[in-house]
């Protein structure tokens, strides 16, 4: 075989057809990029508008506007404290009865489970996680509010709200309606979505950290402690901060079950109203002005807060990734 | 994937072909006279093939979303005033006339049972008397058992023509609540316990589920959920039961060719058989609309309405507009309005 | 050789004891966990289920005061809405995902957009529904099913984005090589020995994108409105499942509320098929 054939100049037709790939490659670079581009472009395109949009109520205002317990429309004075609050306390909430219950459902899954049972729940738990939110919403104001009613806030006035000073979170009217019921709807919805986090996260620990505890004689709740904790514990994190993240920005689940009143009140019985129910209820009808550029800014307040929760979030969970040497 | 990809290309150019003769016109306002209009449109949808879709998203949402040009008529039970409208081009005529009524959900009490005037209603509302057995309603409502309990409170969460007719009236029968709360489309309720509800709807949904609530919505939606009304005293000294015969009453005295802008309040009306809360819903319409072709058939619309809706009002305890008003509105309201 | 006298009895039996009551109560986290989350489920099928019948998908949504009605313009404006931003998400969201993952090691571009497209994945839906109310509603002067349709896209395109670029990455190296090594150009590479070898995991993220927006509301509220009749025009008010729901569910009136119900039931279907479909059609990937 004569390999000197190989080292001949190229064809005519060869420098036509390379010359028309490197031009589709050209178009192939640019054509994806610009679409890679269009997404940062409608993100920042989201946060402008709603800053340009927010500007006549932050310069009427000023930055006091997040810290002012204001919001009357007629004469056109706002602030936004108790929007704010009402989606912060509505999502510690959350946050506080959820994390414990993902954590044990968690551990069960990964340590306690029979093996059959463990593929069905567990893919269980991530069905659940994808339940449109207006379900729960509708479930917390027909069967879960009246029972909340009914039982559960006479039985919290009487024990907890005996307790000096902590005992005014629970006073006031038993409506079933209001910030503590909107707060347990929105932990029951972010539960599935931690727990599978949570879930994934433990099943990673590499078996042979686990199995060297059991060998020197622990017992199964001090690996948990010691070792799937600890080694995963950025991961776990970053699960409750995206967590967080969805119940921060939750609407409808909310809306149903906060009882839209612009008040703030040290009792979690009290109604109450978060920045997206108050964007769900009032958006429609602000005219343009102080009202309608205060709910731009609350949207915009709304938006910098999760920003901030999530981007802790992926920092966390990179850092996971980074001790594992899946990344560099 | 392709056959999916081409029932999808499908569906689009279905909705992308245009439907020729039906119009289809966007209306968007208050929740108080929703019930009758979608059955108007429902009627004028069987006779004619033309949408009249109406969104009930609030008088204040009305308010906006036509000055925002984004629909085809607003509506609202809160007037807007003369210059306004003059300033923003736009004509308001009123369509239909309902009653606003007092709802509660106390344990024994029957629809009508419990008697008030303004001055004590004003006081639950506005927080003064905060439990049922207090003394004030009990001297009232002689012979009628009325459990005690915390009073909830339930109120608009949104800008409705309905809190500024209900508002309008209790600040006209009460000093107190008039300089503590005032009246409009949005007021600030101070009672501690106050709940909010989207829309008519919404209050009467919250008052139905919260025991020991009371609220106010309009008589349709009372009636329609079997609620507990209450009778109220009008202006002449009478405790009158509301349905669409005290409306009228209350309705009767307006002259409403001599209101500029025809808008105005009817609360607290004089007349033996009135009922002191009556108000009237407003259409919101360009004086030189864009849609044209849209706007020709709104006005289609509510003269069909104003002609051979009447029992469909009545049926739902509405009060139409008598013939009087409705031949006016024809010959001064809808001639400023160009449609060609 | 015998160890058990240098056991501590005492501390022997209290990490015991820690361990019996920290595994118990994971156990009964996990029993009250799983009882609200089917309690719900539970409540939602038998309370949609009494609304299921064949007036639901003929019949449309009916006056306040109304008997009867169904749901027919709702579902199929929803449908409309879906399909519609699934033709605009797939093809952005795959380039999108094609360009970070074929030139994402090397570009600050790329870098600086998968973090956002992060960011995005979890922004608040109803934000999302007011910048598109006012770059698009209010700048046309109507409400409109396009309205609704970029609103949802805006949610679904970080979807799909994200899950195609990392199905791209699984693809191994060793077969772009080969390809390369025939001489083939990079866009063909990308197409057609890539994307095909990645099509089933690209497919998971469209459906999961399809059933995350399947669900949402709040982008719906101020740009698609409503339609109390049926129509299939994109350039008006567009009846759709989500916002029915919330209005009906709101209600005070019965057929409202059990319409609503039976709309929920037909959206948990939907979002609940997509997902299983999702995870079938992945599956058969990783075993081909």
């Amino acid at each position: 075989m004569d390999i000197t054939q190989s080292h001949s100049a190229p064809t005519p037709q060869a420098v036509r057809i390379a010359k028309l790939q490197r031009i589709q490659d050209f178009l192939f670079h640019a054509i994806t990029q610009f679409f890679a581009i269009s997404v940062l472009i409608a993100l920042m395109g989201i946060i402008i508008s709603l800053t340009i949009n927010a500007w006549p109520a932050l310069h009427t205002f000023g930055p006091a506007f997040f810290f002012t317990q204001e919001w009357d429309i007629v004469n056109g004075e706002f602030g936004g404290l108790i929007a704010i609050y009402g989606t912060l306390v509505t999502s510690i909430i959350a946050l506080l009865i959820a994390v414990p219950l993902s954590f044990g459902i968690a551990v069960f899954l990964t340590e306690l489970c029979p093996g059959p049972l463990r593929r069905p729940l567990g893919t269980a738990i991530e069905l659940l996680a994808a339940v449109p939110s207006i379900i729960y919403g509708m479930f917390g104001l027909f069967i879960f509010a009246p029972l909340f009613a009914e039982y559960i806030q006479p039985a919290l006035a009487a024990t907890l709200g005996q307790i000096p000073f902590f005992g005014i979170l629970f006073s006031g009217a038993f409506n079933g309606i209001g910030i503590l019921c909107a707060g347990l709807i929105l932990a029951m919805m972010i539960l599935p979505f931690i727990a599978s986090v949570m879930r994934d996260v433990f099943e990673i620990v590499p078996p042979v950290l686990k199995e060297s505890a059991y060998g020197i004689g622990c017992t199964t709740w001090e690996v948990v402690k010691n070792v799937v904790l600890p080694y995963t514990k950025a991961g776990v994190i970053g699960g409750i901060m995206l967590g967080l993240g969805r119940a921060l920005g939750e609407t409808m689940a909310v809306t149903f079950v906060i009882g839209n009143a612009h008040r703030l009140s040290p009792s979690l019985f009290s109604p109450g109203t978060s920045i997206a129910s108050t964007l769900a209820n009032e958006f429609g009808e602000a005219e343009a002005g102080n009202h309608l550029s205060s709910l731009y800014a609350l949207g915009l307040a709304l938006f910098i807060i999760t920003f901030i929760v999530l981007a802790l979030a992926k920092w966390m969970l990179n850092n996971m990734e980074k001790k594992q040497g899946l990344k560099t | 994937m392709k056959s999916i990809l081409k029932k999808a290309l499908i569906i689009s150019a279905f909705s992308i072909a245009p439907t020729a003769f039906a119009l289809d016109m966007t209306g968007a306002g208050a929740t108080f006279p929703y019930p009758i209009y979608a059955k108007w449109a429902e009627a004028y949808k069987a006779k004619t093939g033309s949408n009249l879709n109406y969104q009930s998203i609030g008088s204040s949402g009305g308010i906006k979303q036509i000055k925002a040009k984004t629909v085809d008529f607003g509506a609202t039970d809160n007037p807007v005033k003369f210059d306004e409208l003059e300033k923003d081009g736009l004509v308001q005529f009123p369509a239909i006339i309902g009653g606003v009524v007092p709802v509660i959900n106390v344990e024994g009490v029957k629809p009508g049972e419990m008697r008030l005037d303004g001055p004590t209603l004003a006081d639950i509302f506005q927080g003064v008397i905060s439990d049922w057995g207090d003394k004030r309603i009990a001297i009232m409502n002689p012979g009628v058992k009325i459990p005690s309990g915390p009073i909830t409170v339930v109120v608009r969460a949104d800008g409705s023509g309905t809190t500024a007719i209900f508002s309008d009236y209790l600040a006209k029968t009460s000093t107190l609540f008039k300089d503590a709360v005032g009246s409009g489309a949005n007021v600030k309720w101070p009672a501690a316990s106050t709940v909010g509800g989207k829309g008519n709807e919404g209050v009467a949904a919250n008052v139905t589920r919260v025991k020991n609530a009371v609220g106010y919505v309009e008589y349709a939606y009372a009636k329609k959920n079997k609620m507990t009304f209450l009778s109220m005293k009008n202006k002449d000294g009478n405790f009158v039961a509301p349905d669409d015969l005290t409306f009228a009453a209350a309705a009767a005295g307006t002259d409403w060719s001599q209101i500029p802008g025809m808008g105005t309040f009817i609360t607290n009306a004089p007349g033996a058989k009135s009922w002191p809360i009556t108000g009237a819903s407003f259409i919101l319409i360009y004086k030189n609309p864009e849609n044209k072709a849209n706007v020709a058939e709104v006005v289609k619309f509510f003269d069909f309405a104003f002609k051979d809706g009447k029992k469909m009002a009545e049926d739902l305890d509405y009060v139409p507009m008598p013939d009087k008003t409705t031949d006016f509105i024809r010959k001064n309201v809808f001639t400023k309005i160009v449609t060609k | 050789m015998n160890n058990t006298s240098n056991l501590n009895p005492a501390i022997y039996a209290k990490r015991k004891r820690v361990n019996k009551i920290g595994l118990t109560l994971s156990m009964g986290a996990m029993v009250l966990g799983m009882v609200f989350l089917f309690w719900i489920l539970g409540v939602l099928f038998f309370k949609g289920f009494s609304a299921l019948d064949l007036s639901l998908f003929t019949a449309s949504t009916p006056a306040p005061g109304s008997e009867g009605g169904g749901l027919a313009n709702a579902i199929v404006g929803s449908l409309l809405l879906v399909g519609t931003c699934t033709l605009i998400s797939t093809p952005v969201g795959v380039l999108a995902g094609l360009y970070l993952s074929e030139y994402g090691d090397r570009s600050r571009v790329a870098s600086v957009t998968r973090f956002v497209t992060d960011i995005m994945l979890s922004a608040p839906s109803i934000v999302i529904g007011l910048f598109v109310y006012a770059f698009v509603v209010a700048q046309v002067r109507h409400f409109s099913g396009w309205a609704g349709t970029i609103a949802l896209a805006l949610i679904a395109i970080p979807v799909v984005v994200r899950t195609t670029e990392n199905m791209l990455r699984l693809v191994p190296g060793s077969l772009r090589e080969a390809a390369y090594a025939l001489g083939t150009p990079k866009w063909k590479v990308a197409f057609m020995v890539t994307l095909r070898a990645a099509q089933s995991g690209v497919i998971t993220g469209v459906l999961l994108a399809l059933a995350r927006v399947s669900g949402e509301t709040a982008p719906l509220l101020f740009t698609a409105l409503n339609n109390q009749f049926f129509s299939t025009n994109m350039n008006a008010p567009m009846a759709n499942l989500p916002v029915v729901i919330f209005q009906f569910a709101m209600s005070p009136y019965d057929n409202w509320v059990n319409l609503a119900w039976g709309g929920a039931l037909l959206i948990t279907f939907a979002v609940l098929g997509l997902n299983i479909l999702a995870r079938v059609v992945f599956r058969e990937k990783v075993q081909a």
